[in-house]
């Protein structure tokens, strides 16, 4: 069964393709990796993905429902929540309000009960917090859930990022570059972490990692792109040996 | 007390007075240009529109105080909606210069609109008995009370709005990053209708009181007194709503003080001045913080 199906999507900027007959087959419950030298395309399919980017060829459709041309937060209320390559936080909220704010899409009071905290406010409020404190629990953050995002060192951001894409009951989460920046004891706590995720939430993940360590430790399959293109879909095994990827790309690493 | 004192406080009474209805206005500047970096210059026309509403209201109608002052800010609340949605929405990825004519355009709009439909200035009804009393010798009348007491109501409850509800949130995660707030699910395009309506229904308001202190209205009474609220906004630290409150007790207070000692002919003269000093000392305003431009 498949979650999320892409067929030949492309991108232009201007007349340059970013990517180019893009497809990807994403199975229920998976966790399949992305990788790719930089400038490849991997975040620009997220964009794709999320609506940031209008594709401009193809078609996209998740759960059977065709993505191409909804706005992002149509895309983001079917239950697609995404992380980012450079933290985007409300720096300016405090960590407990980055979680909750996530939650208003899917809150269960109109507009005026909500400006008035008439109704159903109260108790769907209640609910709210206590489901953000849960998922800050999740990532070590409740002790600091009543400070500015800005103020966290940068690894708390990381972890509120991901607290924050859980906040809108993501079915399908996609993580840009989760391990960026993390030394080695934290990228093996991040991985037990997502993979805690997935079950605890019934998630599908898809990840864009740069941390080899990651990639071929927890995914399931991982899909190469350069220049926009695909190189080749397949297990972590079989991508460490295929010919085409070790020359873009596993070839650039020392050893690798 | 003594007569000094007594002047002083009279002075700072109508400075309330006068503040009050430029933090209104200035409320509406700087809510639009938090949450899309762009400046209605069609505002102060909004208010203008407040004002003949209000006098719609009361003199065909016939309505009191109260349901004027509500239907017109619920009639200014749908017009910035309105504005929004069809001169601006459209522009929202065009180069902001051109959604700033737009928004001067649209202020010519409806100021040549208000004028072919009431070419000679217009007189709006008593609309609350005008009483005044005498306060140790401070004359205070019951309509600087309704405005004053009217406009702390008002914006007590959008700092309300803004700092405690779900959809205050969303306007606060808005103006600091636009392109991620719908990923969180949230319709931005809603978000910034609820600003215009809230801005211009507070316009509305402004208009309705400025028509119950000087009932002699005309289509370009919201020229001046829209600039003068937009430099509010600018000296309290544009797109900061406390900064824009205190940016109107300010222009307020110098206003009054320079009628007080000065002919009245260098009002906007010597208040324009000072402003422009203030700003030359804190570019960002009183409560502005400099942006770091995100690449």
């Amino acid at each position: 069964m498949t979650i999320l199906i892409a067929n030949k999507v492309g991108h232009k900027f201007g007349g340059l393709s970013a990517v180019t007959d893009f497809n990807l087959n994403l199975h229920y419950g998976e966790l399949m990796g992305i990788i790719g030298p930089n400038g490849a395309g991997k975040t620009t399919v997220f964009n794709l993905i999320t609506g940031v980017y209008q594709a401009s060829e193809g078609s996209m459709r998740f759960k059977g429902i065709e993505i191409v041309g909804k706005r992002p937060n149509q895309i983001a209320a079917l239950r697609i929540g995404r992380t980012f390559q450079n933290i985007r936080l409300f720096r300016e909220l405090s960590v407990l309000d980055n979680v909750r704010i996530a939650h208003y899409a899917q809150a269960n009071y109109g507009i005026l009960e909500g400006l008035l905290h008439l109704g159903r406010y109260q108790k769907e409020e209640q609910r709210i917090i206590n489901n953000s404190r849960y998922l800050l629990s999740i990532f070590k953050l409740e002790q600091v859930a009543g400070e500015l995002a800005k103020n966290l060192p940068y690894g708390l951001q990381r972890r509120l990022e991901i607290a924050r894409a859980l906040a809108i009951s993501p079915e399908l989460l996609l993580l840009d570059e989760p391990a960026a920046g993390m030394n080695p004891h934290e990228i093996d706590q991040l991985m037990l972490l997502i993979q805690w995720i997935r079950q605890e939430f019934n998630l599908t993940i898809l990840l864009i990692e740069h941390q080899m360590k990651l990639v071929m430790g927890i995914c399931e399959r991982i899909q190469v792109l350069d220049f926009g293109e695909t190189l080749a879909v397949g297990t972590p095994d079989m991508i460490q040996n295929h010919s085409k990827v070790l020359e873009a790309y596993l070839g650039e690493v020392p050893g690798g | 007390m003594s007569e000094g004192i007594i002047y002083w406080l009279q002075q700072a009474l109508n400075a309330f007075q006068l503040g009050s209805i430029y933090a209104l206005i200035a409320l509406g500047y700087t809510m639009v240009y938090g949450i899309l970096t762009m400046i209605n210059f069609a505002h102060g026309d909004v208010f203008m529109i407040g004002a003949f509403f209000c006098f719609l209201l009361s003199s065909l109608l016939g309505l009191s105080f109260i349901p004027t002052l509500l239907l017109t800010m619920l009639g200014t609340a749908l017009l910035g909606v309105m504005i929004e949605r069809l001169a601006y929405k459209p522009l929202r990825q065009a180069p902001k210069v051109s959604a700033i004519i737009t928004a001067l355009g649209v202020g010519m709009f409806l100021e040549n609109f208000t004028l072919a439909l009431a070419p000679y200035p217009k007189q709006v009804p008593l609309l609350l008995e005008n009483v005044t009393w005498d306060v140790y010798g401070i004359s205070i009348s019951s309509i600087q009370i309704v405005i004053i007491s009217l406009s702390l109501l008002l914006m007590l409850l959008l700092d309300y709005i803004v700092q405690r509800t779900s959809i205050g949130m969303a306007m606060r995660a808005i103006s600091w990053d636009k392109t991620i707030v719908p990923l969180m699910g949230i319709p931005v395009d809603l978000i910034i209708s609820i600003t215009f309506a809230i801005g211009a229904g507070l316009a509305g308001a402004a208009g309705t009181m400025y028509a119950l202190a000087y009932p002699v209205i005309d289509p370009y009474m919201g020229v001046m007194v829209g600039w003068k609220a937009f430099i509010c906004a600018v000296v309290g630290g544009i797109g900061n709503i406390r900064g824009a409150m205190i940016g109107a007790f300010i222009l307020g207070t110098v206003e009054i003080m320079v009628v007080a000692f000065l002919p009245s002919t260098f009002r906007d003269f010597v208040a324009f001045t000072l402003l422009m000093l203030l700003i030359m000392i804190r570019p960002y305003g009183i409560l502005g913080k400099p942006r770091i431009q995100k690449v």
